[in-house]
């Protein structure tokens, strides 16, 4: 009996294994359905989630959430002041976040690509890298010590008249600047890496300087890194509130409406109608990138 | 990245609150009865409430008042702590516990949605050595039924830097209409209901307004106190409601004045040369209650937990460690020395200054039926206008 159970495994493995050599489509359809459904269920299933909850309505008392079609929340996130200065005061910010990135990443992403040594690339990589390590509270958390009125900040100012620019929305740009700073980096030098160096060399023959270099030769070739680069720091600024929240005095993110929403009053329909701000937003910005080809260099 | 798959996660969770709350009971309040007669204890518990206000002694071996009661009543217990009022009802609604302690912000909404019972107090013996001035109140009691009974309360009071907001303040207006005298270095407490704290302070110095109760105003009075808040905005550094980031602030000088518990008061160093006052007019608060679901199993170990929490010992443990006053004077021979006097407990007339969390409602909360009052929700909205 044991032999003929083993000899009927051994034949139906068989029959399972030659069925998927002979058909290709099917073994794709096996290999591909764990991770599809995951997508599926925890991300567009969130997101519809997301976009019919907005819909809804909350009893402000009791907390409940009624099941009844109504724009008003829609309606409210559109034209109530309050949504549109907080939307423009977080776009603002993530768009300083992102063009301060970008001036910080690419001297450091050139030099690693084109200046640096193998060993001395490799040392800067891995600094790069480093922060990522550490908790990214940790890190908020430094610059809430660093930025304090009696901080780091402070004590090297004063000698030379100046002083920390305390929390605020100040103190917000040069955090999230500082923790998106790595995503910023790498795209960059990726990109810069792939620009050869006799494109310079030739620029260079052919009696241009340094800057007309950049300008005309390396940028242009690089523009599908830096919006590569830009969406990092754009969506994760965007959806940020916990950086406002350590470092960001009494002003308030589109994160933050959300967060109140949800945790103070309880009004899941109207977080959910908040959060659509963000998500259209995005939508927004990666069809106009994809214009740009940069996302096939993500 | 890990920070966008929390998000999304959040997203989940979020759409799966939404769905587990369209379930959630209709209100039916007051028509329920309390029980007329105790039986064995059911053999477990699961209680709900703020963090430290069930320690069994694994967060630290010396903090521990639950594992007595184990042992006396034979109902093992679990326990779940919460961070706001709001995340308490959603986690209460759940139907997973047996009872909560919640504070006065929460009990009316939990009263209302049908989700405890009423309590019949002489089940529990501990009840009688209560403070009476914590009895019968707005927040634990509804058409004469008591809900909940007090598991600790305190005030929020007015803190400041010694060496930097000089004379020593008596009055909340150093916060509101001088608090320009501190631009950047004012901190108020990040929630809806601190709004409450400004009404307190328009009762005493704008009497035309006619406010009787910080927690029942109409739309002209919470017109009034938003426009204070949003004049006290501009001279705020920081908003703070996570009370290691207040402690954190007074130590280094960003916030010099602003509103604090008794808790992070005994929590500040020597040197950051802090002190603390109840204002002339008179403040804010919580008194915390344990309640008991409706459709709980263990009704008989709820009620035990009830009269062990407000028994000396035990109430003396938890309300020390969590750093309230205690609700009972028995308890203050078995806190620390000193104890019961640093929170002022069994203090009447600090007590009566004392306006404690209380939901606001559109029935008006100081009996008024001519107009309607404004709601938590449009307090909510009025809060995310203030800080803009």
């Amino acid at each position: 009996m044991a032999r003929a159970g083993s000899d009927f495994r051994t034949s139906f493995a068989h029959r399972i294994s030659s069925l998927l050599f002979n058909r290709a489509k099917l073994r794709l359809g096996l290999l591909l359905a764990a991770p599809i459904t995951w997508l599926v269920l925890i991300y567009v299933f969130a997101l519809v989630a997301l976009l019919v909850t907005a819909f809804w309505t909350v009893d402000s008392f009791t907390g409940a959430v009624h099941m009844e079609w109504s724009l008003n929340n829609i309606q409210t996130v559109l034209t109530s002041s309050l949504y549109r200065a907080v939307t423009l005061r977080t776009v603002g910010i993530a768009c300083l976040v992102t063009i301060a990135d970008l001036i910080l990443a690419f001297p450091i992403a050139f030099f690693m690509a084109k200046i640096a040594g193998p060993r001395s690339r490799r040392l800067l990589v891995i600094a790069i890298l480093m922060p990522l390590w550490a908790s990214y509270l940790v890190k908020a958390y430094a610059w809430r010590a660093v930025l304090s009125h009696d901080g780091l900040l402070q004590w090297l100012l004063a000698p030379i008249g100046g002083q920390t620019p305390g929390y605020g929305l100040t103190a917000v740009i040069l955090t999230q600047g500082y923790l998106w700073l790595p995503y910023v980096i790498l795209p960059i030098f990726t990109g810069l890496e792939k620009v050869q160096n006799s494109l310079l060399e030739a620029s260079s023959d052919l009696g241009a300087k340094n800057w007309q270099t950049i300008r005309r030769v390396v940028l242009p070739l690089l523009v599908p890194s830096i919006v590569a680069a830009s969406i990092f720091s754009f969506s994760l600024t965007l959806g940020d509130y916990i950086t406002v929240n350590i470092v960001g005095g009494a002003s308030q993110m589109l994160g933050n409406l959300v967060y109140t929403n949800v945790g103070a009053a309880n009004n899941l329909p109207m977080a959910a109608a908040v959060a659509l701000i963000p998500v259209i937003l995005m939508f927004g910005y990666l069809a106009a990138v994809r214009r740009t080809g940069a996302l096939e260099s993500l | 990245m890990k920070l966008a798959a929390m998000k999304l996660s959040a997203l989940f969770v979020g759409a799966a609150m939404a769905l587990s709350a369209c379930s959630a009971a209709t209100p039916s309040a007051s028509t329920a009865s309390s029980i007329t007669k105790l039986g064995k204890g059911e053999g477990s518990l699961s209680l709900l409430g703020w963090p430290g206000y069930a320690e069994d002694g694994s967060n630290d071996p010396k903090v521990d008042w639950v594992t007595p009661f184990e042992q006396a009543s034979g109902c093992q217990v679990t326990f779940k702590s919460y961070g706001t009022s709001d995340e308490a009802l959603n986690l209460f609604k759940t139907g997973n516990y047996d009872a909560i302690a919640a504070s006065g912000d929460a009990t009316l909404r939990l009263i209302a949605s049908g989700a405890v019972q009423p309590l019949n107090t002489k089940l529990i013996p501990s009840y009688k050595g209560v403070y009476s001035f914590l009895k019968n109140r707005a927040w634990n009691t509804v058409d004469g039924k008591t809900y909940g009974v007090p598991h600790g309360y305190g005030a929020n009071l007015l803190m400041y830097k010694k060496d930097v907001v000089k004379p020593a303040p008596t009055s909340w207006s150093v916060v509101f209409d001088g608090s320009s005298a501190y631009k950047g270095h004012v901190t108020a407490y990040d929630s809806p209901i601190y709004i409450a704290d400004a009404a307190v302070y328009l009762m005493a110095h704008n009497p035309k307004l006619g406010i009787k109760n910080p927690y029942a105003l109409d739309d002209n009075q919470l017109k009034a106190a938003v426009d204070l808040l949003k004049s006290q905005r501009a001279n705020v550094g920081e908003y703070w409601s996570d009370y290691l980031k207040e402690i954190s602030a007074f130590e280094s000088g960003d916030s010099v004045v602003g509103t604090t518990w008794q808790v992070i008061v005994n929590s500040m160093s020597a040197k950051a040369n802090v002190g603390a006052v109840l204002p002339s007019e008179g403040a804010t608060g919580w008194s915390d209650s344990w309640m008991v679901a409706s459709n709980t199993k263990h009704v008989n170990c709820a009620y035990k937990w009830l009269d062990y929490i407000d028994s000396a010992k035990a109430n003396a443990a938890a309300t020390e460690y969590f750093g309230e006053a205690p609700v009972t004077q028995a308890a203050c021979q078995y806190g620390s020395a000193g104890f019961c006097d640093s929170y002022h407990a069994g203090d009447a007339t600090y007590a009566s200054k004392i306006w404690y969390w209380t939901t606001p409602i559109a029935k008006c909360l100081d009996g008024r039926t001519d107009v309607q009052c404004t709601d938590y929700a449009a307090w909510t909205t009025a809060w995310q206008e203030i800080k803009g």
